[in-house]
C-alpha cells in the first residue's frame, strides 16, 4: 500500500505508545481517511463567514484538503466551523447543532469573536468565546482571519486528527458536567475567583 | 387605513416645476425654513405642539404624548400632508437625572418630498408610556417592539408588545438605558446558564407557528409542550 513509508507514520507510532503494531496501522489508516475527508458545517454569523466563503471558493479552494462538500446539515458533517460572534440568543442553537453532529466531530473556532468575544464585543449580548458552549479543537485568530489563516487552522486540525487513537475513548466522550464530581466547580465560585479579570476569564467553561 | 396599494410617485403632489428632486445646498445649521407641516400642525393642534425647531434643514416638532396618535393619523390621512412612510421609531436617553427621555418618530411624505421628526418627552420617574401608531402604520409593529425591548417604553395599543432582539424571558432589564451596565447585570456564567436553558424550538409561539403553517410539522412532543403554553427559557 505504500502508506507505511510516509513520514507521518513515525509520528503516529511515537504518539501511540505501547499499542500493538496492528492497532497503530489501523489507527493510521482510519485517521488518514478521516483527516482527508473532513466535511465542514459552516456556522457563519458575521464577517468571518465572508472569509470562509472566500476560502471555499475557487481561488483558495478548500476542496484541496478534502473539504469538497460543504455540509449544510449537521447530521452529515465532521467539522463545525463557527465563523463570527455568537449572541446569547444563538447559544442554545449552536449547542443543539453540535449535539446533532455524529461522532467523530471536531470544531474550529474561526476569528477572534468566536474564540474570545474579541474584546470589543465584551457586552451584554455576546457569548465570550464559543468554548463556553461547545468544545473547540482549533482556534483561528484574526479579525477576520485571512483564508490562509483558516487553511492553516484546517491543516492543524488534520494534524490533530492524524494523532488520534481509536483506543482512546475519552476523545469521543460527550458529557454534561456532573455536579457530584469533585472536579465540578459551581458557576458562583468561578465568578468569585475570576472576579478581577475581565472578558473571557470572567466565565465558566462548560466542561463539555 | 387604506387597503389599496397604488403606485407611490415621489413628488407627485408638488407643482410641476418643483417636482424634480434636488439636493438642498448651503443649509444652515440652525434655523431656516421649517417644514410647512409644522405650521399646519400648530394651527390644528395648537395645544399639543410644544416647540418647533429646524436643525440642518430638518424640522423637529415636540408634541404632547397624549395627542400623538391623533396627530400622526392626521398627518397620514390628510390630503395636504400625506405622510405615507414611517421610516423609524427610536428613543434617546441622556445621561442626566433631570432631562427627560425622548421618543422619536421619523415620518416621510413621499408625494410632498417632506421629512418630519416628531418627539415626545417622557419625564424620568413617570411611567414610560406613549400611544402606539400601529393602527396607522403597520410598519410600526417591530419598531415599537424593538424600542420596548431596548428602552422599556410601553406603546399602549400595540397588539403584541414583546421583546424583539433579546429573548422573551430576558430578565436583566433594558440594554440601551443609561443605568444598564455594558456587560449586563448578571455574571457571565449566569447569563450563559440562562441562555442555554432556552429551548430552540420554543423560540416561536404556537400562534406564530400556526400562522406560518409550521405548527403541524413539529414533532408530537413539541406540539404537546407548546400547547401546554411552554415558553422560551426559564
Amino acid at each position: 500500500m505504500g502508506l507505511s513509508r510516509r513520514p507521518d507514520a513515525a509520528t503516529v507510532q511515537v504518539s501511540s505508545g505501547g499499542d500493538p503494531w496492528v492497532a497503530t496501522r489501523l489507527d493510521f489508516l482510519v485517521n488518514w481517511a478521516r483527516a482527508n475527508s473532513l466535511w465542514p458545517m459552516p456556522f457563519g454569523t458575521a464577517c468571518c463567514a465572508i472569509e470562509f466563503m472566500a476560502t471555499a471558493a475557487s481561488r483558495f479552494d478548500l476542496a484541496r484538503f478534502g473539504m469538497e462538500r460543504q455540509s449544510f446539515s449537521p447530521r452529515q458533517a465532521d467539522v463545525l466551523i463557527c465563523a463570527g460572534r455568537v449572541p446569547f440568543k444563538l447559544a442554545p442553537v449552536l449547542r443543539r447543532i453540535w449535539q446533532q453532529m455524529p461522532q467523530p466531530k471536531w470544531c474550529i473556532s474561526m476569528g477572534s469573536c468566536a474564540s474570545s468575544g474579541n474584546g470589543i464585543f465584551d457586552n451584554y449580548a455576546v457569548v465570550q468565546g464559543i468554548d463556553t458552549i461547545i468544545p473547540v479543537d482549533v482556534y483561528v485568530p484574526g479579525c477576520p482571519p485571512r483564508p490562509e489563516g483558516l487553511m492553516y487552522g484546517i491543516l492543524l486540525l488534520q494534524k490533530k486528527v492524524m494523532n488520534e487513537r481509536a483506543a482512546d475513548k475519552s476523545l469521543r466522550n460527550e458529557m454534561e458536567p456532573d455536579p457530584r464530581s469533585q472536579l465540578y466547580i459551581p458557576p458562583s465560585v468561578i465568578d468569585e475567583v475570576s472576579e478581577p479579570f475581565g472578558n473571557s476569564v470572567h466565565q465558566t467553561r462548560s466542561g463539555l | 387605513m387604506s387597503t389599496s396599494f397604488g403606485p407611490v410617485i415621489p413628488g407627485s403632489a408638488l407643482p410641476q416645476e418643483a417636482s424634480a428632486a434636488a439636493t438642498p445646498k448651503s443649509v444652515p445649521h440652525r434655523g431656516g425654513a421649517a417644514n410647512p407641516s409644522a405650521e399646519a400642525l400648530r394651527q390644528r393642534f395648537a395645544s399639543s405642539v410644544k416647540s418647533v425647531s429646524v436643525v440642518w434643514g430638518e424640522t423637529t416638532i415636540v408634541v404632547e404624548g397624549g395627542q400623538l396618535l391623533e396627530i400622526v393619523r392626521w398627518l397620514h390621512d390628510d390630503s395636504s400632508q400625506q405622510y405615507n412612510y414611517l421610516s423609524d421609531i427610536t428613543a434617546v436617553e441622556f445621561r442626566d437625572l433631570e432631562q427627560p427621555l425622548e421618543v422619536v418618530w421619523h415620518l416621510r411624505s413621499l408625494p410632498f418630498r417632506r421629512f418630519l421628526r416628531l418627539k415626545v418627552l417622557l419625564q424620568k420617574g413617570m411611567p414610560l408610556e406613549v400611544p402606539s401608531v400601529w393602527s396607522v402604520y403597520r410598519a410600526a409593529d417591530w419598531m415599537e417592539r424593538e424600542c420596548y425591548d431596548m428602552f422599556g417604553i410601553r406603546f399602549t395599543g400595540h397588539p403584541d408588545l414583546r421583546r424583539l432582539l433579546m429573548w422573551e424571558q430576558y430578565k436583566e432589564g433594558y440594554p440601551l438605558r443609561k443605568d444598564f451596565p455594558l456587560r449586563g447585570r448578571f455574571s457571565r456564567s449566569e447569563q450563559l446558564r440562562q441562555a442555554l436553558a432556552a429551548n430552540p424550538e420554543a423560540r416561536y409561539s404556537k400562534e406564530e407557528l400556526s400562522i406560518a403553517q409550521a405548527f403541524e410539522d413539529l414533532p408530537d412532543d413539541m406540539r404537546r409542550r407548546l400547547n401546554a403554553g411552554e415558553k422560551t427559557g426559564e
